[in-house]
């Protein structure tokens, strides 16, 4: 067993790390910029820092943000059987569950694919960029960073993507399909939010907020 | 202290050193902390409510899978005829056209998948009050999958949606959700709460009992 004997003194809590998933402790040692320090007991990944991270987090953020924008709004899939003709846009699609009950689901569908990945996109720049620039930490950033990572698994874009191709399969052989500019978008869209998720080391950027660096 | 026989009982953990860890941001604050001083998240070392909180929204789960299998999810009409299918209706009727590989995703993914989060979740909950004889890493990454792929059950409430939309042809054809697809949404969300609910801590705590046990001996 390892030794932890000391840790009546407050301050030497600063210098212990514990898994959340499984609530081993450890010492803290600071992985090098590439390395990756797991729990040995879980293998939950506890620290990943990257280098750069923070830049390249904002400019995939500000490309997500654009493309959500533009995949919301232009049409993303075309139909055509026998001359008649429908192109929807992904709001279209949310909004789909009309009538009744179903508004809610319709509701729920949009916030899911469209509004709950945007916001965790203005969420993630309002708190990264201040830490980039070696600013003090924004405003309630600690609560955005918060709401943030709570909302994470509610973030359905890249399901949605992949529906889109499930659903594709199902009315191939019914009518002719086209794809529209937003189906591209939403496709670019999925990679990068898999992209800015992984990039991510959530413990980095608590730690930062915790001891934001200045440069006064 | 540990034996050297069970190098997986070697791991210490919090509550054992009497600290509680922010299970949000990993740092560790002494035991009765109320929130943490980092992030803002309530502290708790084990919440004994956690496991009402799995079952309550288990139970919710199961209860609005039913009626998402009874009712029709798609109302389809044609030019000719109009009908309405059911989940496995549909699977079914795919593979009378031939469609075997895409009935089987189907099953898949609104059946079985389903079926094998609540038999996960419901073995996860009890097993940490009974004796078992999976290790704890195994029933770990159980945990892990549950947790990953609850989610992406929500993709037949996508395709019915981007169906809906789609398939608006006039009188030539189209296709509108029907009611079960309200109750499958409700079903994924209310599985993917109870799985949140529940606190992986639990899982290993049992190797803390154990050494407990050795050193008395």
């Amino acid at each position: 067993m390892k030794d932890f004997a000391d840790l009546s003194d407050p301050a030497a809590l600063d210098d212990i790390i514990v898994c959340p998933q499984c609530d081993a402790v450890y010492r803290f040692r600071k992985p090098e910029k590439g390395e990756r320090a797991a729990c040995a007991r879980c293998h939950k990944i506890l620290i990943a820092p990257r280098r750069n991270a923070g830049l390249q987090i904002i400019a995939v953020a500000l490309a997500v943000l654009f493309l959500i924008i533009g995949a919301a709004v232009f049409p993303f899939l075309t139909i055509d059987a026998a001359g008649a003709k429908n192109a929807v846009s992904v709001l279209d699609a949310a909004l789909a569950f009309s009538g009744g009950p179903m508004i809610f689901l319709s509701l729920a569908t949009a916030a899911l694919i469209i509004f709950i990945p945007l916001l965790r996109v203005l969420l993630t720049l309002y708190v990264l960029i201040p830490l980039v620039l070696d600013r003090p930490a924004a405003r309630h950033a600690v609560r955005a960073f918060r709401l943030s990572e709570a909302l994470r698994p509610w973030s359905m874009a890249e399901i949605f993507a992949i529906g889109c191709a499930v659903a594709l399969v199902k009315v191939a052989d019914l009518a002719n399909l086209g794809f529209g500019p937003a189906f591209w978008m939403f496709g670019i869209l999925v990679v990068l939010v898999i992209a800015q998720d992984s990039f991510m080391c959530k413990w980095s950027v608590w730690h930062r907020l915790e001891h934001p660096k200045t440069t006064s | 202290m540990a034996s050297p026989g069970t190098p997986q009982d070697d791991f210490v953990s919090a509550r054992e050193l009497g600290i509680v860890a922010c299970r949000r941001c990993t740092k560790a604050w002494p035991l009765g902390t109320e929130t943490c001083g980092r992030c803002g998240k309530a502290l708790i070392s084990r919440d004994p409510l956690s496991l009402q909180r799995v079952w309550a929204y288990w139970i919710m789960g199961v209860i609005c899978y039913i009626p998402a299998n009874i009712y029709p999810m798609l109302r389809t009409r044609t030019l000719f005829q109009y009908e309405e299918s059911t989940i496995i209706g549909g699977a079914v009727e795919l593979a009378h056209y031939g469609s075997y590989g895409v009935a089987a995703i189907i099953l898949f993914a609104s059946v079985v998948i389903p079926l094998g989060k609540f038999w996960a979740i419901a073995f996860l909950a009890i097993s940490v009050r009974e004796r078992t004889f999976v290790r704890e890493g195994t029933r770990q990454l159980l945990y892990d999958v549950v947790e990953y792929i609850g989610r992406w059950s929500m993709i037949d409430i996508f395709v019915v949606a981007i169906l809906s939309a789609l398939v608006q042809l006039k009188t030539l054809a189209s296709i509108n959700p029907g009611l079960a697809s309200i109750f499958f949404a409700l079903s994924v969300i209310f599985t993917m709460l109870s799985a949140q609910a529940f606190d992986s801590r639990m899982i290993w705590d049992v190797q803390a009992a154990r050494r407990r046990s050795k050193d008395d001996e």
